[in-house]
């Protein structure tokens, strides 16, 4: 008896995990997950009559960036009458996004925008995807070209790099030390602006300051505080930090205030307002950049759509009309093609008080 | 054991004046670790002579201390034969609560969140004690189902936003930042802890009484000892230096988010288990888990200030966790060899 009650329990035990995982996964898309499956369930044909059904699959849930993204996709998505299908997995890897793939294909959504964990591991889905019918783009975070019809750039990553060395350089007055901390050594997108950042100093006027080393903190709190600490005490010169990563650039921003750096050591990279406003106002941080994720999500929704009508095929010279954001143009990216957002946007002492309600 | 060494008779005791100070060093088993531990820092000073200066000496401490109060009440867990998951999860927990407390009533007095958080932290122990102890469910899967949930309410009281360094008023960021008589708060809170733990474990009976739940649950009921007490007890430590911690990490990078120290329970486990602390039960004492937690500080502080590529320092760190722990088990094993050999018959 006494067996029985235990193994009950066990089984409620589990339970409570796999609710606790499924409530996490939708955490993203409450409201609007229940009316797609519903509907589902009453024609799983899901044809012509019904709505058209786009989808977006950010990394992981909890993230208030995605949930901006995610926001932008669905506004865009609403506006031009369709219904929109948020999702995120719990943890940030490509597996779990490979399964919610291969769920919108059996749900049979037109559409399916993907922020991606892998540029690679998602490429078999994502192709089966397609062959389904569905278009696919990927915004934020790339996939490779042959599992996209088309990317949306956040912003233009040689615009960012050299925007982030010119502003680091403006603020430690065009000669000194400085170092970058970035998320993982792995991540896609930091490395990319890193090769440019570094680009952009072999220009003979920066003659003078010298990129002494590229910390990685992980993207991880603890991690980015040590790493920070060690820059600042291997380097006792050191003019400036880049950190083109927001858990990295807040880290930072917090080890210079506490350490009293302000004005000796210079802090830019791309942070969010909402975390940064603290350093922004203390000038710790004079200014920072970012991109609006609403309509990074927003502008992938529209070029979604003319995907799914059959104005615009992805390729090179296409051009979308984004609803608010105006007219913007394919252009070639390696082997794929991309839509770019445009420059990065400065965040200063001037604006930031309006920003950090936003996100 | 020692008391045996002391009472030899004085002949015997003459003819082995060196056998004393081995008999001192013996009752110190975790000297295979200390030993490591300065090797480790001498090389470390020779690639980076600013490893070894007053300024890092308390980076090192201050951002040692979460991971060292969490160590406390994991070891007090495993030596009961059991292990706790959802610490990174009551972390994130009771630091979000407290933050978003605090969001609201920024005149709020830091020490009252800090109860806030610990309060939490009770009552998440007391939920998991309650499943280990008399509902008897195996404390892995307990845990493990009790992380997610208390993951989900942290994402729930959240809506999944982010609580950022504006919207905490300065007296609370202050716990972590503030410091009595120039040491940080945050050492002096850790400091606070090991003592009260140190006399708990060894000079209070139900201290004795944990130790004796670890090594023979049996023998432990028989003799009178109501085990369930003691594991709801643990547990309820375990969750209460959660919650205290989470309340010190929020403060400490003054921000709260739902993935906040997710995965963190590891780290914890790691030090404990480089401790000495034995995953059999049991076995476990708290200049042990001083030291663990002391190691993998100083690994976290000096990996990145050795100037070695990020790939490497991955490498490097798995690499001394094991020699440590090696070094530590042969060292351990001799001594337990000696004691044997000395042990009159």
């Amino acid at each position: 008896m006494k067996k029985f009650l235990v193994t009950c329990l066990t089984v409620v035990m589990l339970m409570t995990i796999v609710a606790a995982c499924g409530n996490n996964n939708n955490n993203g898309n409450k409201g609007s997950s229940a009316s797609p499956q519903a509907s589902n369930a009453a024609s799983p044909s899901g044809d012509s009559g019904a709505k058209k059904k786009f989808a977006i699959i950010f990394k992981n849930t909890g993230n208030p960036y995605g949930e901006k993204e995610m926001e932008g996709y669905k506004k865009a998505v609403e506006e031009l009458g369709y219904e929109a299908i948020l999702k995120a997995p719990d943890q940030p890897t490509a597996e779990a996004q490979i399964s919610m793939i291969e769920e919108l294909i059996s749900q049979k959504v037109d559409a399916l925008a993907i922020v991606a964990n892998d540029p690679d591991a998602l490429q078999p889905a994502l192709e089966k995807a397609m062959k389904a019918g569905i278009k696919v783009i990927s915004l934020d975070s790339a996939v490779n070209a042959a599992s996209r019809l088309v990317h949306i750039n956040q912003a233009d990553p040689e615009r960012i790099g050299r925007t982030l060395i010119q502003g680091v350089v403006e603020m430690i007055g065009g000669s000194g030390e400085i170092a970058i901390l970035s998320a993982t050594s792995q991540a896609t997108n930091q490395n990319l602006w890193i090769e440019w950042m570094k680009k952009e100093l072999e220009d003979p006027k920066y003659a003078n300051v010298k990129l002494v080393k590229v910390a990685y903190g992980d993207d991880l709190r603890d991690k980015s505080v040590s790493e920070t600490e060690a820059l600042l005490k291997s380097y006792p010169n050191l003019k400036g930090i880049i950190a083109p990563t927001t858990v990295g650039i807040a880290a930072a921003g917090k080890v210079l205030t506490d350490k009293g750096l302000k004005g000796k050591v210079q802090l830019t990279g791309l942070g969010l307002p909402s975390e940064m406003a603290e350093y922004i106002e203390s000038g710790v941080c004079p200014w920072m950049y970012l991109w609006n994720p609403l309509d990074v999500g927003y502008l992938s929704g529209y070029v979604a759509d003319a995907l799914v009508n059959g104005t615009v095929t992805g390729k090179v010279g296409d051009k979308v009309t984004a609803g608010t954001l105006g007219e913007k143009e394919v252009i070639a990216d390696g082997d794929g093609t991309q839509v770019m957002l445009g420059d990065p946007f400065k965040f200063d002492a001037s604006n930031i008080a309006e920003w950090k309600a936003v996100y | 054991m020692s008391a045996n060494v002391q009472s030899a008779s004085p002949t015997e005791g003459k003819a082995s004046t060196g056998r004393t100070i081995s008999a001192l060093i013996a009752k110190f088993r975790e000297l295979g670790l200390l030993a490591f531990i300065v090797i480790l820092a001498v090389g470390v000073q020779f690639r980076n002579p600013s490893f070894l200066t007053w300024e890092n000496l308390t980076d090192i401490a201050t951002n040692t201390a979460i991971l060292s109060i969490l160590s406390v009440g994991m070891m007090l867990v495993i030596i009961t034969r059991g292990i706790d998951l959802s610490i990174g999860a009551t972390l994130a927990f009771a630091g979000m609560v407290s933050a978003l407390t605090v969001k609201h009533n920024p005149g709020l007095n830091p020490v009252a969140a800090l109860l806030i958080g610990v309060g939490i932290g009770i009552g998440c122990g007391l939920v998991i004690g309650f499943l280990v102890s008399w509902v008897k469910i195996l404390p892995i899967i307990a845990t493990l189902g009790i992380m997610n949930v208390f993951r989900g309410f942290t994402f729930e009281a959240s809506g999944g936003k982010w609580v950022s360094a504006h919207q905490m008023p300065t007296s609370f960021k202050s716990i972590a930042t503030g410091s009595f008589l120039g040491i940080n708060n945050l050492i002096l809170i850790a400091i606070v802890i090991y003592i009260v733990a140190y006399y708990f474990v060894s000079h209070t009976r139900t201290g004795r009484r944990i130790y004796a739940v670890g090594s023979n649950p049996d023998s432990a009921e028989v003799s009178g000892i109501r085990t369930g007490r003691i594991l709801l007890l643990v547990y309820t430590i375990m969750g209460g230096l959660a919650g205290l911690a989470g309340v010190l990490w929020v403060s400490k990078f003054a921000s709260a988010q739902g993935d906040t120290a997710s995965g963190y329970e590891l780290s914890v486990i790691a030090a404990c288990v480089l401790g000495g602390v034995s995953i059999a039960g049991g076995v476990g004492k708290i200049s042990g888990i001083l030291l663990g937690s002391i190691l993998l500080g100083i690994l976290n502080n000096a990996l990145p200030m050795i100037n070695v590529s990020a790939f490497w320092q991955m490498f490097i760190q798995g690499a001394i966790i094991l020699i440590a722990v090696l070094v530590n088990a042969l060292v351990k094993r001799g001594i337990d060899r000696n004691n044997l050999m000395r042990r009159k018959i």
